[in-house]
């Protein structure tokens, strides 16, 4: 690479298939193929022994149940290594007695943070900025949450996009702003003249052709 | 959770994987609905486990060893 070219990496996308990887992790050796059939929250923070990420992953512990009934798992990632992870899940429960259920991946070389676009030089040239990769159980990209080092995630909305997903996927519909399980949904805005006409006489609780509800 | 320890040895889980491949092929499907382990970790466990001899896939999914049947025996 010539003095001062900046390196492109390729960033990955909603609707692409995730990345492949094999990684070293707190539970030995992983890949990405091992969670298909599975939703999988992958998602990455700056360092261990750190103040927020700290509270992230018992945050995540908290909600791992709930996450476990919708068939979701979890792994973490960081540039530390797997000793530097056992000693810090380790430290986590000593302290506060919550136990971390969920493997981490120890990406030293970075390699699994490269691929998936989580070193933002802006924020910091070396660790890993907090992101969140929803991938289905097609190993499809759903879902991409980035957060900034001081800035702590909140795992209600990461329930939420779930819950979403999963509805989205089942019934066919898509979810208005704010949308929470239970709520009406929105129907997709109809591809044809005919369509848009049709909608108006389904019955649904329509602002217009083009925004529609209905519950399920 | 690694399923083979540093002594080369399967881990409690490991264990539970080769048992239920004692008899029968099975795939790491199978093998997670009998020993109650999620999946990712049974099809990562079950790849170090045949690393270190104690599994072989089939046609038909992994099945223990004449090495994997002596250590669960």
């Amino acid at each position: 690479m010539e003095e001062g070219m900046e390196r492109t990496v390729s960033m990955p996308r909603i609707g692409e298939p995730a990345p492949d990887f094999e990684a070293p992790t707190t539970a030995g050796t992983l890949r990405l193929s091992d969670y298909k059939g599975s939703w999988l929250i992958l998602f990455s923070h700056p360092a261990d022994f750190t103040p927020v990420c700290t509270t992230e992953f018992m945050a995540f512990a908290e909600i791992y149940p709930q996450l476990q009934e919708r068939g979701v798992e979890l792994l973490g990632l960081s540039v530390d290594s797997v000793t530097s992870h056992i000693a810090w899940l380790r430290n986590i429960e000593e302290k506060t007695g919550v136990k971390i259920p969920f493997p981490i991946i120890a990406d030293l070389n970075k390699t699994v943070a490269t691929a998936y676009g989580m070193i933002h030089p802006g924020d910091s040239k070396t660790e890993t900025v907090r992101c969140v990769f929803i991938i289905d159980p097609d190993q499809i990209i759903r879902c991409i949450l980035y957060y900034p080092l001081s800035t702590g995630r909140n795992m209600q909305e990461i329930i939420r996009i779930i819950d979403s997903l999963q509805t989205v996927d089942k019934h066919k519909v898509a979810t208005p702003a704010n949308w929470r399980p239970g709520d009406p949904v929105v129907l997709p805005p109809p591809q044809t003249t005919e369509a848009a006409e049709e909608r108006m006489k389904q019955g649904y609780d329509c602002v217009d052709w083009y925004l529609c509800r209905r519950t399920l | 959770m690694a399923c083979v320890s540093a002594d080369g040895k399967p881990t409690e889980n490991g264990l539970a994987m080769i048992k239920a491949v004692l008899d029968q092929a099975k795939q790491p499907e199978a093998v997670a609905g009998e020993t109650g382990l999620p999946l990712f970790r049974v099809r990562s466990g079950l790849r170090e486990l045949e690393a270190a001899g104690f599994v072989s896939q089939t046609d038909h999914g992994y099945l223990a060893t004449d090495k994997g049947k002596e250590i669960a025996a």
